[in-house]
């Protein structure tokens, strides 16, 4: 039976994906800004943003729509709670690519960091588990949604190396104090988007189960929702 | 938990030769209301008028098994349908106030029949039990007035005080707001929930938000048989059985 409700439903998640898109494509940028050096990265993350934030705003609208209107129970109810909370972790993601290409604004003006091998390793990491989080929304796919669990701690690892590498390189004067910071800053707001993927992936699990499984596994980190 | 104040063990019904219940056990905590759904026809009204002895008097129907209130099943054939009918009340869908009666005559009606007519005592009894109702302040320069001549969600609540006026431990409640306005509806649902503090309700709705608003516990009944029973917070947000979560989330039904 085809129900009033299931095409809301659908609206919300496709409005969902979109954002998704959006939020993909600007993480993506804002790794491509500072590899490459490039403010055309930096200019088009900003442009980004903006979708994003008009897509938060609208998929929060059509969520509150569905739950006045539509009063949803059970995986209807789990769905749209899911909805409306992987909704504020997409817009905060893109908040952090934004903090990445402003990180990226100062780290052009120095001379490029030495060695940026276990940074770029950390992004593409990063840039798989916001892909695979999002793919276990769309799918409803627990098992990758766990896999994104259990990969965020990669990402962890990754960040205390180039924090350590960063200090050190600051110490022994391979890289200036400042484009050391810049580069500990990018590595922190890629890390937080990592948090975030984890955040979604707890989401998607609840939606599909109703297990409520935050908290329940060692994460260490520093808060996902500080800018 | 708590002991059980009735419990239902094995309960069969039948209309003629067509079985409306199958094996059904269950148990009502004391002071707690239980919600009892499922889509028309899967048993639920045939239920609660099994657990006061409704059922058998409609011609040609029948049932089996047991239903202990307070440690007596209520089917043994020494037990007078009359008393257990003042032990567990009911109201019905539609409100029912007797039409010749006034306010208070209605009130009152249980307590006549069980032989009371000390004035003193019964406008006690009608000013506590529609003071339980909920109705209290708004009929009390009524009395004498005709039950019929309130409105329908006031009559569904006199036939609430009806119901309390004896005192019954359980409260049976079939549909009680299918026929009101959401006030009214909202009115008798804070007076369920008001209610548990001294007995124990359990209510047929076919409002999947008032089962949810109003119950501790949830039983959804499926052609006859109990799919799921259990906390009201887990059956609207996890429920166990997929035809549970089929059901309420209106994918059949």
């Amino acid at each position: 039976m085809k129900r009033s409700l299931d095409k809301g439903l659908g609206e919300v998640k496709a409005q969902l994906i979109q954002m998704a898109g959006y939020l993909e494509e600007g993480v993506k940028y804002s790794t491509l800004a500072w590899k490459n050096r490039s403010r055309e990265m930096i200019d088009k993350v900003n442009q980004i943003e903006a979708k994003v934030n008009q897509a938060h705003m609208d998929v929060d609208a059509a969520c509150f729509k569905l739950l006045a209107t539509q009063q949803p129970l059970a995986s209807d109810l789990r769905f749209l709670l899911s909805v409306v909370k992987i909704n504020t972790d997409l817009e905060r993601m893109a908040d952090q690519a934004v903090n990445i290409a402003n990180n990226t604004e100062f780290y052009l003006k120095h001379p490029p960091y030495p060695d940026l091998a276990d940074l770029i390793k950390m992004s593409e990491i990063v840039r798989e588990l916001v892909k695979s989080a999002i793919d276990s929304f769309i799918n409803s796919d627990a098992s990758l949604a766990k896999k994104v669990l259990d990969d965020d701690d990669q990402v962890d690892q990754l960040k205390d190396r180039v924090f350590k590498n960063a200090l050190e390189s600051i110490k022994m004067k391979t890289t200036d104090v400042e484009q050391g910071l810049n580069v500990i800053l990018i590595a922190r707001n890629l890390e937080r988007i990592g948090d975030h993927a984890t955040n979604i992936a707890e989401d998607v699990i609840f939606s599909i189960s109703g297990k409520d499984i935050r908290h329940s596994h060692t994460r260490d980190k520093g808060g996902p929702n500080e800018k | 938990m708590s002991e059980s104040i009735l419990k239902v063990e094995n309960l069969n019904a039948w209309f003629g030769p067509v079985q409306a219940l199958k094996n059904i056990d269950l148990e009502f905590s004391p002071q707690s209301v239980t919600a009892l759904i499922g889509p028309s026809g899967c048993g639920k009204s045939t239920f609660v008028r099994c657990l006061n002895r409704l059922h058998e008097e409609v011609p040609g129907a029948s049932a089996q098994g047991k239903v202990i209130l307070q440690g007596k099943n209520i089917y043994d054939v020494s037990v007078d349908p009359v008393l257990i009918r003042r032990k567990i009340g009911m109201v019905f869908q539609k409100p029912n106030p007797f039409p010749s009666l006034s306010v208070m005559e209605n009130v009152v009606a249980g307590l006549k029949l069980a032989g009371i007519r000390r004035k003193s005592i019964l406008m006690e009894v009608t000013e506590r039990s529609l003071k339980q109702a909920a109705l209290w302040d708004e009929v009390k320069d009524k009395l004498n007035q005709p039950g019929t001549s309130l409105s329908g969600g006031q009559q569904q609540r006199l036939c609430i005080a009806r119901a309390l006026a004896v005192e019954p431990p359980i409260l049976l409640m079939d549909e009680p707001t299918s026929a009101l306005d959401p006030i009214s509806t909202a009115k008798i649902e804070e007076l369920v929930v008001q209610l548990k503090k001294n007995i124990t309700v359990i209510i047929v709705t076919h409002n999947m938000q008032q089962a949810a608003r109003i119950s501790d516990k949830t039983a959804f009944f499926l052609l006859g048989e109990l799919v799921e029973f259990g906390q009201t917070s887990n059956v609207f947000t996890v429920p166990r059985e997929k035809r549970t979560e089929q059901y309420i989330t209106g994918k059949f039904g």
